[in-house]
């Protein structure tokens, strides 16, 4: 079975690598790369990212899930640069929920659409039940 | 003003000159309301630009700008090097195979710089970015036939200076909102000592 890729930007290495280490724990398939840091400083750089979505594209598709500010800028720009890059999508979505909820869905085998919108409902899935 | 290879080498060095002599000055700015490395972030890609052009030949403007647009966006980091790389990029792609450019034709090509700002950052005028010294000094410069360095520069430090009074939309600074009013933004500090610097570089009368 294909399975959807993902990628995991974020201004700190740390934050992606421990985020990456989490998912595979519960979904070991899904081809994830990470993005972080710039040389071990914070920050985020075009052409990291690039490598990143190149390392595990496929045409099954990539979603990219990203943390703060120009995380996004230079995201649009990595993927401007990558060909073949019809199927590729920015998550509007919390970095570490959004991926671990987008991981899980792509373990199943889903299409690019489905993982996109599961990492984007994190932003209103309720974490603490109400009473 | 005509705009040659060698007076658009001389300004850029001028820009390093002015981004070194004001790297403290542009990170204490964006530690107020950002993350604090907007000096730091542009010293070093404009220290690699004015390396570059110490060692490079370039036959066009063109290719001149591509260079810069590709060192910025290498060497930069944050929002600013996606920025001002998709801005001299974007400003190459307008002068195509132009080894000088009239007044006209260059701001035509900083129009066409502010355009790829604006679709790449989608800020507007007043979102408290680069944008608000940008947009304004274009426009300046499009709308007149005789500017001098003069006018060129006082209009980017008035524009640059009322960035304080705003409310920022966009970037790190948004994350503070009503508090990030009463501070400079930093890109527009540095957008301010780009075109500051161009003044110099036309200094002798008109540009
Ligand atoms: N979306 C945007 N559009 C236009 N200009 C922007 C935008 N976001 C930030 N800026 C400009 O960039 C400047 C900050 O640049 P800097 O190099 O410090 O990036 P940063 O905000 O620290 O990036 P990061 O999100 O990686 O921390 C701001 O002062 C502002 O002028
Ligand atoms: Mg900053």
């Amino acid at each position: 079975m294909d399975f959807v890729s993902l990628v995991l930007i974020s201004h700190s290495e740390e934050i992606v690598v421990g985020l990456k280490k989490l998912i595979n724990q519960v979904q070991p398939n899904v081809a994830i790369a990470i993005a972080g840091g710039v040389d071990g400083e914070i920050g985020t750089n075009v052409f990291h990212i690039k490598e990143a979505i190149e390392s595990v594209h496929s045409e099954k598709g990539t979603v990219v899930f990203f943390d703060l500010g120009s995380a996004l800028l230079n995201a649009e720009m990595a993927i401007e640069m990558v060909e073949g890059n019809e199927n590729i999508r920015i998550a509007d979505a919390p970095l570490l929920e959004g991926a671990y909820f987008a991981a899980v869905e792509a373990g199943f085998g889903h299409s690019l659409r489905e993982v996109v919108a599961s990492g984007e409902a994190a932003k209103s899935f309720q974490k603490v039940p109400d009473l | 003003m005509t705009l040659t290879v060698e007076t658009a080498i001389k300004w850029l060095h001028f820009v390093n000159e002015e981004i070194q002599a004001n790297k403290e000055y542009l990170t204490d700015l964006d530690q107020a309301i950002g993350d604090g490395d907007h000096g730091l972030n542009m010293a070093r890609g404009f220290q690699e630009v004015s390396l570059k052009l110490n060692t490079a030949n370039y036959n066009d403007l063109a290719s001149l700008f591509k260079d810069v647009g590709m060192t910025l966006l290498s060497k930069v980091g944050g929002a600013s090097g996606p920025l001002y790389g998709t801005a001299f990029m974007r400003l190459s792609m307008a002068l195509k195979d132009k080894s000088k450019a009239t007044q006209s034709e260059f701001s035509e090509g900083l129009q066409a710089a502010l355009n790829g700002l604006k679709m790449r950052g989608k800020a507007q005028l007043g979102d408290k970015t680069m944008i608000d010294v940008w947009e304004p000094v274009v426009e300046f410069l499009k709308n007149h036939e005789q500017v001098t360095g003069k006018q060129l520069a006082d209009l980017a430090k008035e524009k640059m200076e009322a960035t304080k009074d705003i409310e920022a939309k966009k970037g790190r600074a948004a994350y503070l909102g009503k508090r990030s009013i009463g501070h400079l933004d930093p890109g527009a500090v540095s957008s301010y000592l780009l075109f500051s610097s161009l003044s110099r570089t036309f200094s002798e009368g008109e540009i």
